[in-house]
């Protein structure tokens, strides 16, 4: 089946996926998503695996527009990631499970489908799940 | 440069008022605070106006009366009240002007806010993909707030539970009956902690200040409710505000600390000296945060705190005491300017129920908005 990321220049296709962002080249910061301002910023792609800065649940369907997700609407993770020498990500988690999450987990990047389009493309974006193995 | 002094304040109740349009409750707010002044519109010199989502705010010279007064729409998302009233204060504090309104109103649709990103600007996708809410933005910064210092829900839901109290004893407030723990904590999960009766909503109301230099205060023979200092301020680097897809790893201040310190060194007046506070509620946690954030209390303390009901108020600083933005909600234009309408009237003991124990002297107002504007308002008697 066909499947296509949320939008250009938020994650990479290859796999795994990485995450797309931008460098401001005469500071340094890291920022996310990539400015359009490509005289600014250079294009960076930031590490896959990071730890859990906060989290929350999103229980009740967001307004639509700006959401478009599948109906009927599930609940779904959410939170922020620290990405080590990059910056902290605003991301969906793959799962909410209370006893699991926690300040600090450590979290690597995956994708989850968001929807499909009305000729069944698969609507993809980033997500964050825990890391299950402890090879590093 | 002379003092600045409230010598008048109106409101219209908050909630809902299916009769009357956004600009009309504050019209209905200013006529109110004329009356409380014993001055006419046609004293007025000049005016600052705020309003989100209910018409602008200059407009109401249709109303009440076409004077050609300098008339300022502001707009600082939840701080404009405070934005409002900032502009007031320093146009009587210059000397300029003897007499001026201060004005916020708004009548917002029931529901969360729903922003467009193109507005913030933020990408679509951003907003399509479910991680552009207000709420979420509360709920983050919580979570992580009560893990690095040990805040428990109950805690949460004793801030609700006191919003409500004080709002049942509160004739402008919006949600008039006290709610138990237990149903606080039992209500629909909205964004975890945070259940739905922990969110204020968005409402409707108006609130209306006259302010005055200290030689028409004193022409007026009004009681001396003297503006002690005001700040407005703007985020500082590293902050974390609502709609951020990302944060730098280097955290920085508050807006609401850079505020209130700015705000107590103008005063000369330190956090302990304060008698009652009027802290921005959007939820629950935001109290408690902003708790510390404003200098009364260490991180973690609010957890003994609310146990030990010091916020209450019969208790040493009394927090939101008309139930805030939990009880009363909160339309954007008016909510700032509420706070500092509660302030007058529990300084003038007017507070009928809802009056604090102990006497007041200084009474400190703080509200916080998006996208990370903070104003803080002491005033003395």
């Amino acid at each position: 089946m066909a499947a296509r990321p949320i939008a250009p220049d938020v994650l990479t296709t290859g796999s795994p996926a990485r995450l797309i962002a931008g460098r401001h080249r005469a500071s340094g910061r890291v920022v996310f998503p990539l400015p359009q301002d490509t005289g600014s910023y250079e294009r960076v792609v930031l590490p896959s695996r990071g730890t859990l800065w906060s989290y929350t649940v999103q229980r009740f369907p967001p307004k639509s527009p700006p959401y478009r997700g599948e109906e009927p609407f599930q609940p779904f993770g959410l939170g922020y990631v620290e990405l080590p020498g990059a910056l902290i990500v605003a991301s969906r988690l793959t799962e909410f499970d209370f006893e699991e999450l926690r300040l600090g987990l450590p979290v690597e990047l995956t994708t989850t489908v968001l929807r499909h389009d009305e000729d069944g493309t698969e609507v993809y974006t980033y997500a964050f799940r825990p890391v299950r193995d402890t090879r590093g | 440069m002379t003092d600045v002094f409230i010598v008048g304040i109106g409101i219209h109740p908050f909630g809902r008022t299916d009769s009357r349009s956004g600009l009309q409750q504050g019209e209905y707010a200013a006529r109110a605070a004329f009356i409380d002044a014993n001055v006419q519109w046609s004293d007025i010199q000049f005016a600052f106006g705020g309003s989100d989502a209910a018409g602008k705010p200059d407009t109401l010279v249709s109303q009440l009366g076409l004077t050609t007064l300098p008339f300022v729409n502001v707009l600082n998302g939840c701080a404009t009240g405070g934005a409002a009233l900032f502009g007031a204060y320093n146009a009587v504090r210059s000397g300029d002007f003897d007499l001026g309104m201060v004005i916020g109103f708004d009548k917002h649709p029931r529901g969360a806010f729903d922003p467009k990103p193109a507005d913030w600007g933020l990408p679509d996708w951003y907003g399509e993909s479910g991680l552009m809410l207000t709420t979420q933005f509360f709920a983050t910064k919580l979570r992580r707030y009560m893990d690095l210092h040990n805040i428990t829900p109950i805690t949460l839901a004793r801030v609700a539970q006191k919003a409500y109290h004080n709002g049942s004893l509160a004739p402008h407030a919006w949600r008039r009956t006290p709610v138990s723990i237990e149903t606080i904590l039992g209500a629909q999960m909205l964004n975890d902690p945070l259940t739905k009766l922990m969110f204020c909503s968005p409402a409707e109301g108006g609130v209306a200040l006259i302010v005055a230099s200290e030689r028409k205060a004193r022409q007026l023979g009004s009681p001396a409710i003297r503006i002690k200092a005001i700040s407005l301020r703007t985020r500082p680097r590293g902050s974390f505000e609502v709609f951020a897809p990302h944060l730098d790893i280097e955290r920085g201040g508050s807006v609401t600390a850079v505020a209130s310190h700015a705000a107590f060194e103008a005063a000369g007046l330190g956090p302990e000296e304060m008698d009652i506070a009027q802290i921005q509620d959007t939820e629950s946690g935001a109290e408690v945060m902003h708790m510390a954030e404003n200098g009364f209390c260490r991180d973690g303390d609010q957890e003994k705190w609310l146990a030990e009901g010091r916020t209450q108020l019969d208790g040493d600083l009394p927090i939101n005491t008309d139930g805030g933005c939990l009880a009363c909600g909160e339309p954007i234009g008016a909510s700032g300017l509420r706070q500092v309408y509660e302030n007058v009237v529990q300084l003038r003991g007017a507070g009928g129920a809802r009056q604090v124990a102990r006497k007041v002297r200084n009474a400190y107002s703080h509200v916080y908005g998006a996208p990370g504007v903070s104003a803080v308002v002491i005033l003395q008697c």
